[in-house]
């Protein structure tokens, strides 16, 4: 009986070492001298690219988002009714996200917001996340934010959602048990074959990225960079992304907002 | 932890989810580590230097030019997140290089090299992935010889 209880306590211990494996990686932080936006680690060929509105084909998401903007659907009012026909009511709005609804007492990135307006205020069903036009609408209104330095609110009620995105920030993970901060606090500026591996940060998403021929959400981003260290990636649009937006968008800070950027 | 605790229920000390944490156990085949190095060869495998140049650039096997540069190797935009391995026969034995390729994060705990036959004791493991290792023991082997073989006086390039 005494063996076995050693035993237990032996496996106990064992076990619960076994889980989450290793050293936490250091809670390093960018210093703000260094603090670059990704467009700053492109091929200049991409860079023009992103810079040029006529040649940028995230514009087309934009422009798309704009009419869906001023859209009237049968009863409902449009978007531009409350924000103003050219969204002059929300200027820097995209800057602040994510942020905590106040109603519901949950963080919201933008993407959830438009929804909320549609069934709040537009009595609309809600858009699929990564659809079509909910991209449409995120990257005209971040693109209304243009230039605006990023800066968001993680006091009060949303301390315990950035803290969860921070912790999963600095967790390894995956088949290669690795940490966002391993690649992006530790590593960025290296080569990793053609890519330079940036910073990390969210400030130029919704992006159009040539990997995926098309424009797509920054938790599109998270979820390939997940799936590239071999983790199971969270769905598009869950509350652990939005809290790990959050993360990275206190983390950029003062960068400004560069939606729609293009990335390889 | 309630694998650990139903199995103690169970009196079933040596099955289920904790048997790799019971032995310890954290590469895909029990292996001896002295010192730096794993001895033996990984699943009694005889390396194949030709097969392991290829499991090196191939990117559906080791793909480790994402990060190591090899001079003379023949591959396109090779990384630089992890040091050049030109002549590393010059100074690391087949024993030493299989270990840091095996378990490099029992060496280096924070590196950003994975771990190639590490299969416990992991975290949010993709689906497809689980329970396997990144590169199979044949792989390894493969590896080791080729890595062995690079020495910076007469280095052969596969
Ligand atoms: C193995 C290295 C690695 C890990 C681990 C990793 N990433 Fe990445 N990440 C990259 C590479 C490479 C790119 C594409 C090049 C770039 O923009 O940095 C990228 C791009 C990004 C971008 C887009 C930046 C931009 O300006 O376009 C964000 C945001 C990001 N990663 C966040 C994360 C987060 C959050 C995690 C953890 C969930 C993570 N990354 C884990 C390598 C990694
Ligand atoms: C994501 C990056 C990355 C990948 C992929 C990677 N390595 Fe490494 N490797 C490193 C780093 C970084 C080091 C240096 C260890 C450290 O200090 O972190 C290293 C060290 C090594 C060493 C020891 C070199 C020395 O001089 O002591 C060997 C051998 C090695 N790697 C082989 C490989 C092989 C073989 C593969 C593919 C199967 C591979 N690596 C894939 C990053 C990587």
């Amino acid at each position: 009986m005494r063996s076995l209880g050693a035993a237990a306590l032996l496996l106990l211990a064992a076990c619960s070492g076994s889980r989450g494996e290793g050293p936490a990686p250091e809670r390093t932080t960018l210093p703000d001298e260094v603090k670059q936006t990704g467009t700053a680690f492109l091929q200049p060929e991409t860079r023009a690219l992103q810079e040029d509105d006529f040649a940028n084909p995230g514009m087309l998401w934009v422009d798309r988002g704009r009419s869906l903007f001023r859209e009237t659907i049968g009863q409902s009012k449009s978007c531009a009714a409350c924000h103003g026909e050219d969204g002059s009511e929300l200027d820097a709005a995209a800057s602040h996200y994510p942020q905590v609804d106040e109603e519901s007492g949950e963080l919201v990135n933008l993407e959830g917001r438009i929804n909320l307006c549609r069934t709040r205020h537009q009595g609309l069903e809600p858009l699929d996340y990564e659809s079509d036009p909910l991209l449409a609408l995120t990257t005209y209104v971040a693109h209304l934010s243009e230039g605006a330095p990023m800066s968001v609110d993680v006091s009060g009620a949303a301390a315990p959602y950035y803290e969860q995105g921070q912790d999963y920030f600095f967790t390894k993970r995956g088949q290669f048990n690795l940490a966002c901060s391993q690649c992006h606090n530790e590593h960025w500026g290296e080569k990793l074959r053609g890519d330079t591996i940036s910073q990390g940060h969210g400030n130029s998403f919704p992006a159009y990225r040539l990997e995926w021929q098309t424009l797509g959400s920054l938790h599109r981003r998270l979820s390939d960079c997940d799936a590239g260290v071999r983790a199971e990636p969270y769905p598009l649009g869950s509350d652990i992304y939005t809290a790990v937006e959050l993360y990275l968008a206190k983390r950029a800070e003062g960068l400004p907002v560069e939606t729609p950027g293009i990335r390889r | 932890m309630r694998a650990c605790l139903a199995a103690l229920a169970g009196g079933l000390l040596l099955t289920g989810g904790c048997t790799e944490a019971e032995t310890e156990q954290r590469l895909a085949e029990p292996v001896t580590v002295e010192g730096d190095a794993i001895p033996a060869p990984l699943g009694g495998e005889t390396g194949d230097a030709a097969r392991g140049r290829v499991v090196f650039v191939d990117r559906e096997q080791g793909h480790c030019v994402l990060c190591h540069q090899v001079d003379g190797l023949d591959a396109e935009f090779q990384g630089n997140v992890g040091p050049a391995l030109t002549g590393l026969g010059d100074r690391l034995d087949p024993a030493q290089i299989r270990l840091r390729v095996a378990d490099a994060q029992r060496i280096w705990p924070d590196t950003v090299m994975p771990s190639y036959y590490r299969v416990y004791g992991l975290n949010q493991v993709g689906e497809e992935y689980r329970g396997e290792p990144a590169l199979t023991a044949r792989q390894i082997e493969d590896l080791v010889a080729w890595l062995a073989a690079l020495k910076t006086e007469g280095n052969e390039d596969g």
